[in-house]
């Protein structure tokens, strides 16, 4: 049922038959003359009260009185079945109201109601239609529905479950990466990268908070792997969220003065080194690389992102997502952003002037 | 398929009972036969409608369609399928739709098997159910609609509540629903007698089967719900006195109670003013049962207050319901004239009495599980009344309503000779005390008064057989002759006598779990053993394993009776993922009718874990009782006189054809 058409027909068919349900007994006689069925019941009960004086479940004297009463219940009915059915005048006129009811009211409620919070316009979506519509993701899908059957029957297979996880984590799918992660960790054994990769995805299906078990696992992850980047950016993560932004501030700080010059990830620590007031060691700067950032990057950009499209009043969150962009190697979203502070905050000429500072710190002026 | 399509359908059924609630009664009011005709096709046509809308709801779960916001908030496309049907009514939205759709099942099925009844009598039931529905589907559409939609769509669902991903969650509530709805058959048909001001014995023969049908329903319904709250909460209980419990305890009391003085109304014409009353209690009973847990009150008034629509919109109905039939009740009883006569000690009697216990055990419910709430509203002190004040008000009004229970069946109508109806039940009398001794004899420990109620429990069972054996004169009339007496016996008869031995049965597996259960709570390490009620548990190991869309931490335990193996027992800590919810997954292992109850604890790092332990003799006979009752229930059902007035069908259909021409 495709389409606006398909469902317009449908919703006149519906209606169709529910007029139909009402005019098809308007249309025929009924006889109010078979209406003695109280008569049926108490010719059934006086057969009972014989059946219970028989098997003395009622004295003879008491069956005999409860004979009476029925016999007198009996009667009534059987009086008042004969004294209905003179009800004719009106008759016609009561039809023809019903009859409108039926063709104008009904349909008439039903699209007042429906036009309340109806959308008729907007087709079902299941998933596994929507899957096959989207062409560039038809191929991702198509790809983890072979590598999920494959693990349905082999479920021990730790490669499967590496390769699906970081899939999994950029679908969205947070609790299927967090699973998938600890598979591969079970099944292939434990490495710095891998304890840091599951605990990310721990801490992304978090909503971003790292929790004491995703910080218990970066604290594995760097014991493996003595300065993992990945694991050493959230454990400062996790003290700025535990109330302790020095502890964070420092531990990135020390973590850019023993990095090598030329790691990707430089950019990304100074800005949040700066976001929290501080200032990066003056290292020999280069160049921020326009390699995409890890996925718990894009999480924080996006979210970022989406919270000033709503309310932009912040300015400094605006500087910080200009920054952010570029060190994910976004330079139009970057001019983006910083375009929409401008107009923003066009009256205030300190922040315009700061921002012009910024968009030619980053290079990315021009426009 | 469209979700549109199904709110369309929902709105079309809508439609078609605002028209049933007025067309119909107003034929009845002028005699117009027409008129009242069209009640049973439009409620066959609602019943379409709104079956349709559910249909659609059922696959917009299947199809995992996300643009429908209730499916994204309570599916998950890799839930198992069994879960994404009973996922429909496991939410407010879906189990409202559920309610709709058993009102408008019966509304129909009296459509079509109520050819018996009397054309108006029929015409105002169903102009009745009318009002019902039209208040519930402006209540769902307004502010509950399931088919609100979300664009864009979400790629993934939040997932059903854990603990309600269960085969019992996918029976319990439409068995719930079917006797809490049930009951509005029997409110409709008290109140379009109230209407008429016709009442009679014949209506309480109409109104039996569906009064029978909805008893039925709710006893499985609750049954269901405890057992389901047994396993599956993992505390062990299978009674909590919860105030959800409590809101579908209230009307089976009621109803129960209602069923009962029918069958006096039935025969004798006597205590019609108190059946009305007793039929519109026990719908508003159900309707309260409804809002106290849809409303949210029951969490925290205040839950009710972040979220007022809901609530106070079925308070609205509430009010409007019980209030409006109330004083339809007031203002037209006095005109029902009164029946037949009886003595104190007679079947009526009798049945006055079981009447005034259960509705004075249901008055006690209702209080304990009011009382608090209304506190709270007023004065703002939160209080609990638990389980004490439930067993020492609902305790004592059950020990002699069951004990008159027993003599009930065997006194005469009319005018009884309680002495004789104790002469005939010497033989339960005597197997009543000897269960007493028995118990005494083998128990040790245990509270002094369960053997006594041990010994209760026979003297019902014996007692229910008693009934059977005198009215086949068994063992005194050859045995050929005592079989064509049982076959000839009527069905209600048998009915009563197995609904009742039902009680005892399940009074038996009560005290064989509150008084002889066995407990321990042990901390256990892999290789780990302990003891319980003569079985040997062995922790073998603690093992993860991956479920479908959870994580569980299973318990491998060997069990042993005398150094015998029985089996293993695999009880889990359970971790749904989507929503990171823990549960705990009791194991069950039954021994005849007893079982064994283990419930994990959290693992602590060392690697040993804590585990509850129960044994619980006799436990399962609490709900095979309840199997019994409903099985009495269906016999009673099944008993000829209940199709009596039916015309025949081909001589009807022929004359209709006639017509037609």
């Amino acid at each position: 049922m495709d389409g606006s058409i398909g469902i317009w027909l449908a919703i006149a068919a519906m209606t169709c038959a529910a007029v139909f349900a009402v005019l098809i007994p308007l249309s025929r006689r009924t006889d109010t003359a078979a209406d003695a069925r109280d008569v049926e019941v108490y010719k059934d009960q006086l057969a009972e009260v014989d059946r219970d004086a028989a098997a003395g479940l009622i004295g003879p004297a008491e069956a005999e009185a409860a004979r009476i009463e029925v016999s007198r219940r009996l009667i009534a009915a059987a009086e008042r079945a004969g004294a209905s059915g003179a009800a004719g005048e009106g008759m016609s006129r009561r039809r023809r109201i019903a009859a409108i009811a039926a063709i104008v009211v009904v349909p008439a409620i039903a699209a007042l109601a429906y036009g309340l919070r109806g959308q008729p316009g907007y087709p079902g979506q299941p998933l596994a239609e929507r899957q096959r519509a989207a062409p560039q993701q038809s191929d991702v899908a198509t790809l983890i529905g072979r590598i999920e059957a494959h693990l349905a029957t082999n479920p021990e297979d730790g490669r499967g479950w590496e390769v699906v996880a970081p899939v999994y984590l950029r679908m969205g799918r947070l609790p299927d990466a967090v699973r998938a992660y600890s598979n591969a960790m079970r099944l292939l054994g434990v490495t710095a990268d891998r304890q840091a990769d599951l605990a990310e995805a721990q801490t992304i299906a978090a909503g971003g908070v790292v929790s004491a078990e995703a910080k218990a696992g970066f604290e594995r992850a760097l014991a493996l792997g003595p300065g993992h980047p990945k694991a050493g950016y959230f454990l400062g993560l996790a003290s700025e969220q535990d109330g302790k932004p020095e502890e964070a501030k420092a531990r990135w700080t020390r973590m850019i003065g023993e990095a090598p010059a030329d790691a990707p990830w430089l950019g990304l620590l100074r800005s949040e080194i700066a976001r929290l007031g501080g200032t990066a060691p003056a290292a020999a700067a280069p160049a921020p690389q326009a390699t995409p950032g890890p996925a718990q990057i894009r999480a924080m950009v996006d979210g970022l992102a989406q919270r000033l499209a709503a309310d932009g009043s912040d300015f400094d969150s605006w500087l910080r997502l200009v920054r952010s962009y570029v060190v994910l190697g976004e330079g139009d979203k970057a001019r983006e952003a910083a375009a929409s502070a401008r107009r923003l905050f066009a009256a205030e000429a300190e922040k315009i002037a700061r921002l012009d500072s910024l968009v030619n710190e980053l290079g990315i002026g021009g426009s | 398929m469209s979700p549109e399509i199904g709110h369309y359908a929902l709105v079309l059924g809508l439609a078609l009972a605002l028209f049933q609630s007025v067309v119909p009664i107003w034929g009845s009011r002028k005699g117009d036969a027409t008129l009242m005709a069209t009640a049973p096709s439009v409620a066959l046509g609602q019943f379409v409608f709104v079956t349709l809308a559910f249909a659609v709801l059922t696959h917009a779960y299947l199809v995992s369609d996300f643009s429908v916001e209730n499916v994204y908030l309570n599916s998950h496309s890799s839930k198992p399928l069994i879960y994404k049907i009973s996922g429909v009514w496991g939410n407010h939205e879906g189990s409202m739709l559920l309610w709709v759709v058993i009102l408008t099942l019966f509304s129909a099925l009296v459509a079509l098997f109520g050819r018996n009844l009397p054309l108006s009598l029929k015409a105002n039931v169903l102009a009745v159910q009318g009002w019902i529905t039209v208040a519930f589907l402006v209540f769902i559409l307004k502010t509950s609609n399931p088919f609100a939609r979300l664009a864009p769509a979400p790629f993934e669902g939040r997932d059903l509540n854990p603990l309600l991903q269960d085969v019992g969650l996918a029976i319990h509530p439409p068995l719930l629903y079917l006797g809490y709805v049930g009951f509005s058959m029997s409110f409709a048909f008290a109140v379009a007698a109230l209407i008429d001001g016709k009442i009679d014995a014949a209506w309480a023969r109409w109104v039996r089967p569906w009064t029978l049908v909805a008893w039925i329903f709710l006893t499985a319904g609750i049954s269901m719900g405890s057992y389901w709250a047994y396993y599956e909460l993992g505390w062990g209980g299978w009674w909590f006195w919860d105030p959800v419990e409590n809101a579908s305890l209230m009307p089976w009391l009621a109803g129960t109670a209602l069923l009962h003085s029918a069958i006096v109304m039935e025969k004798r014409e006597a205590l019609k003013v108190w059946t009305v009353l007793l039929a519109i209690l026990t719908f508003s009973l159900s309707l309260l049962g409804t809002f106290l847990v849809r409303s949210g009150v029951l969490t925290s008034v205040h839950a009710f207050a972040v979220d007022p629509e809901r609530g106070v919109f079925i308070l609205a109905i509430l009010v409007a319901f019980i209030g409006g039939s109330l004083a339809l009740y007031a203002w037209r009883a006095p005109l029902l004239k009164q029946g037949g006569l009886f003595a104190p000690v007679s079947r009526e009697g009798a049945l006055v009495f079981n009447n005034l216990f259960l509705t004075a055990s249901c008055a006690a419910v209702f209080v304990g599980t009011l009382y608090p709430l209304a506190l709270e509203t007023l004065t703002g002190a939160k209080i609990s009344v638990g389980p004490p004040f439930f067993n020492w008000t609902f305790g004592p009004l059950m020990v002699p309503l069951v004990i008159a229970m027993t003599f009930g069946p065997l006194v005469a109508w009319k005018r009884g000779d309680l002495l004789a109806v104790a002469q005939r039940l010497t033989v339960a009398l005597v197997v009543g005390i000897a269960a007493i001794a028995v118990t005494y004899a083998v128990t040790t420990g245990g509270p002094v008064l369960a053997p006594l109620f041990v010994g209760l429990a026979a003297f019902i069972i014996v007692g229910a057989m008693v009934d059977i054996a005198e009215r086949t004169q068994l063992f005194r009339a050859p045995a050929s002759v005592s079989f064509a007496r049982a076959r000839g016996l009527p069905r209600a008869a048998w009915g009563t006598a197995v609904a009742h031995a039902g009680v005892g049965v399940m009074l038996l597996g009560i005290v064989g779990e509150t008084a002889y259960k066995q407990e321990t709570i042990v901390q256990m390490r892999p290789g780990d053993s302990v003891q319980v009620a003569g079985y040997d548990l062995t922790l073998q190991a603690l093992v993860p394993v991956q479920g479908p869309n959870y994580r569980d931490l299973v318990a491998r335990l060997q069990v042993r009776e005398g150094g015998v193996p029985v089996g293993m027992m695999e009880p889990a800590k359970r971790l749904y993922t989507a929503r990171n919810m823990p549960t705990t997954e009791a194991a069950l292992k039954t021994r005849g009718v007893s079982q064994l109850y283990v419930s994990p604890g959290d693992a602590t790092a060392d690697g040993s874990i804590a585990m509850r332990f129960f044994y619980k003799p006799m436990v399962l006979l609490i709900w095979i009782g309840t199997l019994v009752m409903m099985l009495g229930g269906l016999l009673s059902l099944s008993d000829r006189r209940l199709r009596v007035g039916a015309p025949k069908p081909s001589a009807r259909r022929a004359a209709a054809v006639q017509a037609a021409e």
